[in-house]
Parts: structure tokens; sequence; C-alpha cells
């Protein structure tokens, strides 16, 4: 197993290269800018929604690796769940990225994100895609969600 | 011991620089980030100990040994800078917390007492974010506007027509002396002559100018001139405002409060004289004292021998760094300090950061306080490198060798 206090593990800097998901969706009215005003970075989250379950999701725009693999990895595992299944994923996240809690066996493939917690400077870059779809789920989206409120 | 006539002999002054003579750290620091902040020679921080475990008493008021020698040492800092910078009169250097706040100093106490509506504050698209920002809010109080003198795509200001610029409306002209996103040095001389031309004051932000180059404020005759102490090997909590007597002497106080003033009344208060009139409370009395050691250790170097060495190093970066595929670098000004931003490959600046991190090498990654030169440049951040007299050429090779490590690691 990779080194998990390592930033940079080869999935990150995979889906980095190839972001998952990276497109719009044409025909939602779920979608919402998120913006870190500290790095200048700025994504968009697209859900397609159907019987309180996210049938699709996807991102576009630009920031670095950490945003970028956090956002695609982030479609790839909540395509297909529920809003409450997604907000549980979510909790789970943040707490992992923040305090190095989680049990990784559980995160799959996002446990790769574990390291960040040991770099505070990039915590906000591993949790701007989610904050931005979590914003959609909780029917906030008449915001753009910022890292700095 | 300096001999005077030799050139900057860096290697030798690192020694003076505890964190990078003392530090044990593996891979050992390379710091490219003076113009955030710089390192501290030892003979500053020994200054600030022995002020503390001394002689730390108050200035300006107690009738006893330990705070005669404080005022003393403080106001023999204020003798230091005043010659540094080539003011004539001591009273027209008035401490402060640094750039930002002398800069807010004028904004409060000049601007926001003569502006109307209608005025135009001149500024230009390279402003650091604390040249910006408080004029905002002046203008949003007295109805002034704000104008942006443009930029050229080498990172030059455009002053073809500048002329234009300057109207009979205009009151102030606030410009950066050299930029610390693009490094171009911009000709203050003739911006300050065009504003006086045109009846207005003029304001240089010297904060990334005065540690690297001789400044003669007097000679330059810019109404305010302001500068920052941690960037020019002093302590943090103090900077600079230099100001023209006549103007500091009509200008109402910024802070009220203690030692600021002449007489108190329960009904009003009389001001105390140049410069005390806009240094209220107790001052950072150890952070002045350590910027006029940093001063005497400046100029004990000598300031042309430092600006040709950061030339050195910088010319010699510029070369190594186009060496690097897919290198983008911002700023092509043929007058240029010791600050290089770029972009390399597809490597987005916050991991570049990262990566260089990893072989001890500190850089800057973000906006730079500087989001109008992102906007104009069409981008979102840079990484930048800076560099002062205690970094080597060496030190730059580490650097692009990295870089090419971290383009390689991240696939281009």
């Amino acid at each position: 197993m990779d080194d998990f206090r390592d930033l940079y593990q080869q999935l990150i800097l995979d889906h980095n290269q190839n972001p998952r998901n990276f497109r719009e969706i044409p025909d939602t009215d779920l979608l919402l800018d998120g913006h870190n005003p500290l790095c200048g970075d700025r994504i968009k989250v697209y859900i397609r929604r159907g019987d309180k379950r996210i049938t699709d999701i996807s991102f576009t725009g630009s920031g670095c690796a950490i945003s970028k693999a956090s956002a695609s990895i982030m479609t790839t595992i909540l395509k297909g769940k529920t809003f409450d299944e997604a907000k549980k994923i979510f909790d789970n996240f943040h707490r992992m990225i923040t305090t190095g809690d989680a049990n990784l066996e559980e995160m799959g493939k996002l446990a790769v994100l574990a390291g960040v917690h040991q770099f505070p400077a990039r915590v906000k870059c591993a949790a701007l895609a989610w904050h931005t779809a979590m914003s959609i789920l909780n029917d906030k989206t008449h915001d753009i969600v910022s890292t700095e409120t | 011991m300096i001999v005077k006539d030799q050139a900057l002999d860096a290697v030798m002054l690192r020694n003076d620089f505890p964190v990078l003579s003392r530090s044990r750290n593996i891979p050992a620091l390379v710091y490219l980030d003076s113009a955030a902040t710089t390192l501290k020679p030892q003979c500053v921080i020994d200054a600030i100990v022995r002020y503390y475990s001394e002689y730390g008493g108050s200035v300006h008021r107690g009738i006893y040994q330990i705070a005669e020698r404080a005022t003393e040492e403080y106001e023999n800092a204020r003798k230091q800078i005043a010659r540094f910078i080539g003011a004539k009169t001591t009273e027209s250097v008035i401490f402060t917390k640094g750039t930002t706040e002398s800069i807010n100093l004028v904004a409060y106490a000049w601007a926001r007492h003569i502006l109307k509506p209608g005025d135009e504050i001149l500024l230009t698209e390279m402003e650091h974010h604390s040249n910006i920002v408080p004029w905002q809010m002046v203008a949003k109080t007295t109805g002034a506007h704000i104008r942006y003198l443009p930029l050229n795509d080498d990172g030059t200001l455009n002053l073809e027509d500048a002329h234009r610029y300057f109207t009979p409306q205009t009151k102030l002209a606030a410009v950066i002396h050299q930029s610390n996103v693009l490094g171009t040095v911009n000709p203050v001389e003739r911006i300050v002559k065009m504003a006086h031309d045109a009846g207005a004051l003029a304001l240089v932000d010297g904060a990334q100018r005065v540690p690297h180059h001789s400044v003669d404020v007097t000679e330059l005759g810019a109404d305010f001139y302001v500068f920052s102490g941690h960037k020019m090997l002093g302590p943090t909590g103090v900077g600079v405002l230099y100001g023209n007597l006549e103007v500091l002497d009509k200008m109402e106080p910024f802070h009220g409060g203690g030692d600021m003033i002449r007489t108190v009344s329960m009904l009003e208060s009389t001001w105390n004289t140049l410069p005390y009139k806009f240094e209220a409370g107790t001052p950072p009395i150890a952070q002045v004292i350590g910027l006029g050691t940093a001063v005497e250790y400046l100029s004990n170097i000598g300031l042309d021998k430092i600006t040709a060495y950061e030339e050195q190093l910088t010319t010699y970066a510029l070369k190594a760094l186009r060496t690097i595929p897919g290198i983008e670098i911002y700023g092509e000004a043929p007058h240029r300090g010791a600050v290089i931003s770029f972009n390399a490959g597809n490597v987005h600046p916050h991991d570049l950061s990262q990566l260089l991190d990893r072989d001890g090498i500190a850089v800057r990654a973000g906006h730079h306080c500087a989001q109008p030169i992102m906007t104009r440049l069409g981008i979102s951040a840079t990484t930048r490198a800076s560099f002062y007299l205690y970094n080597t050429l060496e030190e730059i090779d580490l650097l692009v060798e990295s870089i090419r490590k971290a383009i390689d690691f991240m696939g281009g």
C-alpha cells in the first residue's frame, strides 16, 4: 500500500491529468460555483437528480492537483448515491482531511487524500468541490461557495 | 569586516543569519521568498533582545535611566532611518506598523479630509492590494473616483498617454516603486513630476525598493514614501511613513491617544508636533530599534553592492529558468529587481511550491496580493522566487533542478 502520509499519491496525479466527469451537464439547474480566493481556484459542480438520488455529477474549472483530483474522485464516488448517503460520505471525508481520523478501508479511493490533513494550507483545496456539491444538495444554489466565509 | 571595494560575499554573509547558518534541516533551507519577508541577521535579533533584557522601559515618558536610554535608542533609530532614505529631518519620519498602515494613515488622515466628489485618485494596474483597497474605501466615503494607469504586456507601465490620466480633478497619484510580482522598477521620478505638474500629491510604495536599492526621498520629491521593516532585515510590526513636512503639518491625526497630544481637556485636545502627532500610544520600541540596526547593517555592506549582487542573481536566474521547457515568465521589464514570477508547464503554482518544499526550497505561490495584475495577465496564480543578499547562484541551480523534477513528477 502507498504511504498515506504522502500528499501526492499516484491516484491523485492520475485524476489530475485525466479528470473523470470533467464536463458540463447542460440541462440541469443544480449547478454552483466554488471559489477559493486564496489561490484563485474556481470550479463549477453540476448535479442531475432523480428521486432523491444523484444520477449524474460532473465538474469544470481549474485548480491545483489536489482540488482537481478531489473533485474528480468525488464525482466517481457520489454518482448513484442518495443525498443522505452523499452527506454521510462528505462528513467522513471532511473529518479525514481536517483531523486525519478515518477508517481508511471504508474510505475507498478517498483514502488517497488522507495525507492532506498534515498540510493545513491544502485542506481547502481538497474540500472545495465537496463544499460546493453539499451546498447544491442543501439547496443553497443561490450563492457562490467560497472557502473564505 | 567588510572591505568596501570588494563584491558582496553572500556565503560569508549567510553566517550572520541564524535561520540559514544554524538550521540542521535536511535538505538545507533555500529561502527564495524575501519579497514576502526577509530573514533576520543576528545583530537585529540581538538589538531586540538587548532592549528587552537591558533597558525595556517606555519612551518619551519616564524620568529614569532605562526609559531615557529607550528613548535615546528609539530616536537614534529614527535618525539612522532618516539618513538611510535621505530625509532632511527626522520630523518627516513616522513609525507605523508597516507599509499597509502607512498608506492607510495617508488615506484616513489626509484623503478623507481633502477629497470631494468627482476628485480622482490615480493608481496603476500593478499595485499591491495595500495600495488599492484603502483608496477604494476612501472613494466610497468621499465620492472620489479611482483611475488606473495601464500595464504593457512586458510588465512595464504604459505612460504614453499618461498625461490623459492626470486631470484637474487628480488629487493623488499612488504608485508602487518596484512590483512585488513582476519585478518592474517604475519611473517614479517621472510620475511624481507629472502629479505635481497636475497639482496633485504623490505617494510612492517603496516596500520592495528600499531593501534593495538606495533611495533618496528628498531627491525623489514624493509627498509620501512608505515601506516596511520586515522586508529589509528588520522585525515585523514596524514600518515607515516619510512625508513632506508641509503636508504632514496640515494633516489631521490618524489615531488619537497618548503621546500624540500636547494638551488634553475634557472638551478638546491639541496635537503634538511632528512626528509624534502620528505616533499615538506606546510605539513598537524594540522593533524600531531593531529596524535601526537593520539599516545600519545594510549601510555597512553598502546598498550599491547589494543592488549589483542582486542584479547578478536575477540575470543568472532568468537565464537558467528559461532553459526549462514550458516555463512562462511574467514581466520582461528592462529595469527590474530581484523578483521573478513564473508558471511551469501545467503544474499549478500550489503544487509546484509544495513539491519545491520537499527539496527545502521556499517560494511563494498565489496572486501575491495583486489580483489586478493576475486579471491583466489572464492567469489565476504564479509561483514567485525572490532574492536577497544571502542567496547564492548555487541556490538558483537547485531551484531550476527542483522545478524540472516537479514538472516530470506531475507528468508535464
